[in-house]
């Protein structure tokens, strides 16, 4: 292997390049500009991010493989970081008005910095093709985040939000790198690539112990039931910019990595161990999940459990194994960041004026804010799986990659996941039931929200209109999942 | 686009335009919001008479294919999901159906109050699901405007509703959802099953059925699956239970849409895609849904008998009936099935005639109880010869709907010579009896007793606008009922290859 680093594989990177430098501008911009322009970093920051996600959308994909094979480029990668990249555009879009608050625009542009370097750690989970730069990443994403959860420095909550995801966060590491080790005692290897091929007909116990590690690791970051019990603590306790962050951002790219490993590294032991380990993950996660969402009153831990069952189903697309499972998990995962930014927008801008965040709040809201109202409702079809809007199509087929891997196992998955569908159209409804049917004698006053607040409502509700009804959009990401459908031959 | 010359499609864009024309009228008053409405359904009414000329036309000229105003144009390449259009003449007369409810249901909520304006939104966009369901013919698509049609009820009635509406908009939406669980399982399913090894998978109907690929033993689950799913919408024991809460619930104009239209997405589902697709299972299978859909015509018609609310009167006499609907359908032959579809006509008006009757006595006496009314034919005379005239068209007098439909169901159902589907037969038309029992107790309760409440004196009869709505529903009903021919002949044909694919999957005797 050649270890002279040929300086031009760099260009291989485009994304994460241009990622850094928005970062670097920001941080510029934030260190050096006189104290009464500093006001407009959030503003600076949004444009700089939505300049660059626009520009990597228009820039033709480079695919290729740097530094000896640990990085790899692919037209999947590149849409799923582009995808996350939106994703942030409309979180930092939302917190502008919230960072202006006197407690928060001390430290306006760390909160900034520190989400775009998160998001170059994920970046890098998602292109890493060697367990050494996945790690770097996955610590890159996530240690940032618990000072994020922190932010709020005069509430309680907020700290122990951030001790509570730190702790589990080293913790998933230290079970993940466990994992890790094991594999390299049976592969010798770290590449993806040759743990791989070392690992074909490898039908040790050890290899069962390896997988679990790994999957226990990266469940803590997804939250799948039982490795949930941080979320909804940490998502209450959080300022609700960092929770959008978590629940949408965060997730996203723990999925998309995490298909890539099991199906590039332990492809060869798909039906052997991880199928039914994810089996049995997904029944809990999106069971319990849902069980749990139905009593909740506090909107941040409503969708906390909310977010825990959708995890579920995003899984569904991982179990799939094949190319239509993969392009719907992807297509999911761009509806869910619209349908949930849209609900976290909506609280966002509810709590921000009136600090009430419980789903009583929210009695009568029609009355006195009906734009939010109508916003909050979409979301709630959306994430429940209503057509015409989005989430109805990104269930639908995901639904339709997990019946396409075959087995009827699967096919009895797809049910379960079916009947849970119902139980979550009855919590989300009772959201919409809040707002329209109920009456309340102190319902929230009529909000004038900030600009920048609407706009990402605006650009969320589009989403979820247009996402499903816009056959181009999940065409296109199809598209780049067949590119690489050489990737699923591994898989026994 | 060619798909814009087809009329099909304005089905579909010309609801969306008047909800649209509806959300630009914000601050125009409700002059204007009635105009808009009035003009949506106009058209819809006048695009749904020119369909039935142009089917009169086709076949007349010799069209012998199974769906025509075929239009079809690729939506999701992966899935091969395609936005296909076509109709044949049961969809025309379901078409014609919904046309003639919404319109008369725009009137029937006249005075809406409050926000009209969003409760005309909602109205719309159901009926946008509505019209999508009969002149799609991809399943994908289908089940999209299916769900598109669900939702809107449980705002409808969640907002504009009366009595218990919170608790019977939630049980109503998450049945029915329900429902739409399983039916969405067993659309996947025949989706990958849909075409033999080797060759493209479809979501269109034609091809599915041409195929016939599916597999028998995953009939064997898929069948169920999918006819249950619809079966909760038709109101099949045991998933009928959302019927009368959401009813009763309900405002008036929801109410006949959704016993007047919506039902018979239910009863259109199961034949179109249940029965068409899976004929094989329907065979082996079609006993158990034939023994709940026989016990619900009974059971609901006894029901009827000792409810004293209105709209629970009607209710249960809709689950009798709709399950007449599924009864005939299950006999599998075109004589009873073409009845089914002319019992969805008769039902559909007849019931939105029922539901607009009790919604206009109600607006009046703010009572349902038929025990707190009496004498209502001196005090307003319309609208109890209205309500005279559902009655009898409900109870099957020759002349109106309800006798075409029924005679046409039991002939048909009396054509099997076994003694399972004769004895079922003999005692689903017992539920005619029982049906005149309940409906002339009310008759003469209702509209002869003694006045209750003096009050009920100095009520008025109907308005312009109400009897506008009434009158458009009575001249329908009598129209089926004296040429119920017409309406034969558009229907009988399209069940051939139906009953065709029925009879090449029955064993061999």
């Amino acid at each position: 292997m050649d270890f002279n680093l040929d300086y031009s594989q760099i260009l291989l990177m485009p994304q994460e390049i241009g990622l850094l430098v928005v970062f670097v501008l920001v941080f510029l911009y934030d260190t050096f500009m006189p104290e009464r322009s500093k006001r407009y970093t959030a503003l600076f920051s949004v444009i700089m991010m939505a300049v660059y996600t626009a520009y990597c959308f228009c820039m033709p994909v480079v695919t290729g493989e740097a530094f000896g094979g640990m990085y790899e480029s692919s037209a999947p990668t590149w849409v799923m970081k582009n995808i996350l990249s939106l994703g942030v555009v409309l979180v930092l879009l939302q917190a502008v008005k919230w960072t202006d608050n006197d407690f928060v625009s001390i430290r306006r542009g760390e909160f900034y910095e520190l989400t775009l370097l998160t998001l170059f750690g994920m970046f890098l989970m998602i292109s890493a093709r060697h367990f050494l730069l996945f790690v770097i990443g996955l610590e890159t994403a996530s240690l940032p985040i618990a000072a994020l959860a922190a932010f709020e420095k005069r509430y309680y909550e907020s700290h122990e939000a951030a001790a509570k995801y730190i702790f589990t966060a080293i913790f998933s590491s230290a079970i993940f790198l466990l994992g890790i080790s094991f594999v390299y005692g049976m592969s010798g290897s770290l590449y993806f690539r040759d743990i791989a091929t070392a690992l074909i007909g490898n039908q040790s116990a050890l290899l069962i112990a390896a997988l679990a590690f790994v999957i226990a690791g990266v469940g803590f970051k997804l939250s799948l039931v039982p490795f949930h019990l941080w979320t909804a603590d940490v998502y209450q306790g959080s300022p609700t910019a960092v929770t959008s962050y978590l629940s949408v951002i965060s997730k996203g790219a723990a999925a998309f990595s995490f298909l890539i490993i099991l199906v590039q590294v332990f492809g060869a032991a798909y039906s052997e161990a991880w199928e039914w380990m994810l089996y049995a993950l997904i029944v809990l996660t999106i069971t319990l999940g849902n069980l749990f969402a139905v009593r909740q009153r506090n909107l941040k831990r409503f969708l906390a459990f909310s977010s825990i069952s959708q995890a579920g189903y995003i899984m569904l697309g991982v179990i799939a194994v094949n190319v239509m499972g993969m392009a719907s998990m992807i297509y999911y995962v761009l509806v869910y960041i619209f349908s949930n930014l849209a609900a976290f927008g909506v609280i966002a801008a509810i709590e921000r004026q009136t600090g009430r965040v419980t789903m009583d709040d929210y009695n009568g809201l029609f009355k006195t804010n009906p734009w939010l109202a109508f916003t909050m409702m979409l979301a709630m079809f959306s994430l429940g799986g209503i057509p015409v809007f989005a989430g109805f199509f990104s269930k639908f087929f995901i639904f339709m990659g997990a019946w396409n891997q075959g087995s009827v196992a699967i096919c009895t998955l797809v049910f379960i996941a079916l009947v849970n569908t119902i139980i979550s159209l009855y919590y989300y409804l009772l959201v919409v039931k809040a707002m329209f049917l109920r009456q309340d004698d102190c319902v929230i006053p009529t909000i004038k929200s900030h600009w920048t607040e609407r706009t990402g409502l605006i650009l969320c509700v589009l989403g979820i209109i247009f996402l499903g009804l816009l056959s181009c959009v999940y065409t296109a990401i199809y598209g780049s999942v067949e590119a690489i459908s050489a990737m699923f031959n591994a898989v026994q | 686009m060619e798909i814009f010359n087809n009329i099909l499609i304005y089905f579909v864009i010309v609801p969306l335009l008047t909800l649209g024309g509806l959300a630009l009228c914000r601050n125009q008053g409700i002059k204007a919001i009635r105009t808009v409405a009035v003009v949506g359904a106009s058209v819809l009414m006048v695009l749904a008479a020119m369909l039935v000329k142009i089917f009169l036309d086709a076949r007349a000229g010799g069209d012998t294919s199974e769906m025509i105003l075929r239009t079809d144009v690729m939506w999701y390449a992966p899935f091969n999901v395609h936005l296909a259009l076509g109709v044949d003449g049961v969809s025309v007369v379901m078409i014609l159906l919904s046309a003639f409810i919404v319109f008369a249901g725009v009137f029937a909520s006249w005075k809406m109050n409050p926000l009209p304006r969003q409760f005309f939104m909602w109205f719309f966009l159901l009926s946008t699901g509505v019209f999508g369901f009969f002149i799609s013919i991809d399943l994908f698509t289908m089940f999209m405007f299916y769900e598109v049609a669900l939702i809107p009820m449980y705002l409808l009635i969640g907002v504009w509703g009366s009595g218990n509406k919170n608790y019977s908009a939630m049980k109503l939406t998450l049945m029915l959802m329900g429902g739409s669980a399983f039916l969405m399982f067993g659309l996947i399913g025949i989706y990958f099953h849909s075409a033999p090894e080797g060759q493209p998978l479809t979501m269109n109907i034609l091809d599915i059925a041409h195929n016939d690929a599916i597999p028998h033993n995953w009939q064997y689950v898929l069948f169920p699956m999918t006819f249950v799913g619809f079966g909760v919408l038709g109101a099949m024991f045991p998933f009928h239970t959302w019927s009368p809460d959401g009813h009763a619930s309900a405002p008036t104009a929801v109410s006949m849409l959704h016993a007047g239209v919506l039902m018979k997405l239910g009863g259109y589902g199961c034949f179109r895609i249940a029965i068409y697709l899976m004929p094989f299972a329907a065979n082996e299978l079609a006993w158990i849904f034939l023994l709940l859909t026989g016990f619900s015509i009974v059971y609901g018609a006894l029901s009827a008998c000792v409810q004293t609310d209105l709209k629970y009167i009607n209710a249960y006499s809709s689950v009798s009936h709709c399950g007449m609907v599924l009864f005939a359908i299950l006999m599998f032959n075109t004589t009873a099935m073409t009845g089914a579809v002319m019992q969805m006509l008769s039902h559909g008006l007849m019931t939105a005639l029922f539901f607009a009757l009790i919604g206009m006595i109600y607006g009046r006496t703010h009572t349902r109880d038929i025990r707190d009314m009496g004498g209502m034919m001196h005090i307003m005379p319309y609208l109890g010869v209205g309500y005279v005239i559902a009655g009898l068209a409900s109870l099957g007098l020759p002349g109106l709907s309800g006798f075409a439909a029924e005679m046409t169901i039991f002939f048909g159902s009396f054509q099997h010579t076994d003694t399972f589907h004769r004895v079922l037969t003999i005692m689903a038309t017992t539920s005619i009896v029982v049906t005149a029992v309940y409906i002339l107790r009310v008759v003469a309760k209702l509209l002869f007793g003694e006045v209750q409440d003096e009050h009920h004196r100095t009520l008025t009869d109907a308005s312009w606008e109400e009897r506008l709505s009434t009158a458009t529903l009575i001249l329908a009903v009598a129209a089926i009922g004296c040429f119920p021919n017409f309406f034969i002949n558009i229907i009988s044909s399209s069940f051939d290859p139906i009953v065709k694919a029925l009879q090449a999957a029955m064993p061999a005797i």
